[in-house]
């Protein structure tokens, strides 16, 4: 038994494979016992035969790619202007005190609740999904890079004055790799809910995407259709988050701590 | 000594703004430093030591009064603080090197410079250690090394042993005043340790509670190089005894 513990620590790497395989042989044993019409609760099979259809349709291909692009191009805008403003704010009590009420009060109304006026005003199209997604990814890439911004040690900032370093040498040198770790952790967040932002969007009102996907699939009562949608999303998300996570990993090996 | 001064203080003084009044650091201090003088600042805590030291830095500006440098120009600063004060990202080696990037010089030639200085302060092997892995002492000896490296006019050090234990303190005084006799450099360097200061030091200044004045500067004329035995010899007890007397 403890060996059998101490197997199974040993390849924890397995255990998300392992866990995950569960998952699907659970939702297979349940589509089959629960006896529930394929439109409520398609069973795994019929859910990867459809992929494979719209997979070899190239509509998966297309609205899988579109919904990508809103997501990284959300993600750079958002993420950009969030670390700009962001350490301008970090620098300036007075720009702070600015900006404050309508920061508090961009995250005090809900996404969803917004995303209609925009889709509105902007058209189905892609500009106004990026728009919903540099909104969503916004807010946490800023804070986290006043909190980086800010928590430079003072210290290190009187050993640059000391040595006469130039404000571009103090950001290069001292203000970016002391920020970045509670920066990289701002732009995990953003970069997870920047899919919710695209999909929101999407959902609201568009003709293409992986949100429209989920629309034409409840509409036709294509569930099978809506799972590969939503399988998809989670697979975009995984990504950018295993993505920004390995540049954490790499950029912070430093901080040994943090992988402990 | 008949050289020029190197840096001549007059009249400073430094007030901090506060709810009554101001807060006075510093009054009417004055005096000079000759050329690669030791100097040791030493008084009670809250006398403005610290203040001195960061308006010679630039850190900071007097209310008023004057800080000369002899050639006129803003000299060049090693500074050591009271902790490593090290950029955890980066290396030893990287840290020490910090100052001639700031410069602007080939990094090669910089990756020299930083090796010759490691081995002066005694950390081969240690090269491409982050500062985590480095114990307080070697920490410490890093920051020295990094202060040294630009070829500084003057070093300032803010109680730079202070966070260290007595046993490694005293191996780095010893470490100090060697690498002050290779380096013949001119070092103004705060303290609370009469002993310290007895140690290292060609003068000591001593500044009364706030707002600090001078209110003794004597000479240290104990022969270099100094060691251990040399606190059980008389006139260093003497000598302590006028500082003791002066902190009050």
């Amino acid at each position: 038994m403890a060996d059998a513990l101490r197997n199974i620590h040993r390849n924890r790497r397995w255990l998300g494979l392992i866990s995950l395989l569960m998952g699907l042989f659970l939702w297979w044993l349940v589509s089959q016992t629960a006896n529930l019409p394929s439109f409520i609760l398609p069973s795994p099979m019929e859910v990867w035969s459809r992929f494979l259809v719209a997979l070899a349709d190239g509509s998966l291909f297309l609205n899988t790619g579109v919904t990508l692009f809103e997501i990284l191009c959300g993600l750079f805008a958002g993420a950009g202007l969030a670390t700009v403003i962001g350490y301008l704010v970090a620098k300036s009590r007075a720009l702070e005190r600015v900006l404050a009420p309508y920061l508090v009060a961009s995250q005090a109304v809900p996404l969803v609740a917004i995303a209609p006026l925009l889709v509105i005003w902007f058209g189905p199209g892609m500009f106004s999904k990026i728009l919903i997604c540099a909104l969503i990814v916004f807010f946490p890439v800023l804070v986290n890079t006043v909190v980086g911004v800010r928590a430079v040690p003072p210290a290190l900032n009187d050993l640059m004055h000391s040595l006469r370093a130039t404000r571009g040498q103090i950001l290069l040198k001292l203000e970016i790799p002391a920020a970045l770790p509670i920066f990289l952790s701002g732009l995990r967040i953003g970069a997870t809910l920047s899919v919710i932002g695209a999909v929101v969007g999407e959902l609201v009102g568009s003709d293409r995407g992986l949100g429209f996907l989920i629309n034409i699939g409840r509409g036709q009562y294509d569930t099978a259709l809506v799972f590969v949608a939503i399988f998809m999303l989670i697979i975009l998300a995984l990504v950018l988050y295993g993505i920004v996570a390995w540049i954490e990993s790499r950029v912070l090996s430093w901080q040994e701590w943090r992988s402990q | 000594m008949t050289t020029a001064p190197i840096l001549t203080v007059q009249d400073l003084s430094a007030v901090f703004p506060d709810n009554n009044g101001g807060l006075r650091a510093l009054q009417n201090v004055s005096f000079e430093i000759c050329p690669q003088e030791f100097i040791c600042v030493l008084g009670p805590s809250g006398s403005g030591k610290t203040t001195l030291l960061r308006i010679l830095a630039g850190l900071l500006k007097p209310t008023s009064g004057k800080v000369d440098f002899g050639n006129g120009r803003q000299p060049r600063i090693g500074m050591v603080f009271q902790q490593a004060n090290l950029m955890p990202w980066r290396t030893a080696i990287q840290n020490i090197m910090l100052p001639l990037e700031l410069d602007g010089m080939d990094h090669d030639a910089a990756k020299e410079r930083a090796r010759k200085l490691i081995d002066l302060v005694g950390l081969q092997g240690f090269e491409s250690s982050l500062p985590r892995d480095l114990s307080g002492g070697m920490a410490q000896r890093v920051a020295i090394a990094r202060a040294l490296i630009h070829d500084p006019d003057l070093l300032l050090l803010d109680e730079p042993f202070g966070s260290l234990d007595a046993l490694t303190r005293e191996r780095m005084w010893t470490e100090l005043s060697r690498i002050w006799q290779a380096r013949q450099k001119t070092v103004i360097m705060v303290t609370h340790s009469i002993e310290e200061s007895l140690f290292l030091a060609d003068r000591v200044l001593v500044l009364t509670q706030r707002p600090g004045r001078i209110k003794l500067d004597l000479t240290v004329d104990i022969p270099r190089p100094r060691e251990d035995e040399m606190r059980y010899t008389s006139h260093f007890g003497e000598l302590a005894k006028k500082l003791k007397e002066a902190i009050g």
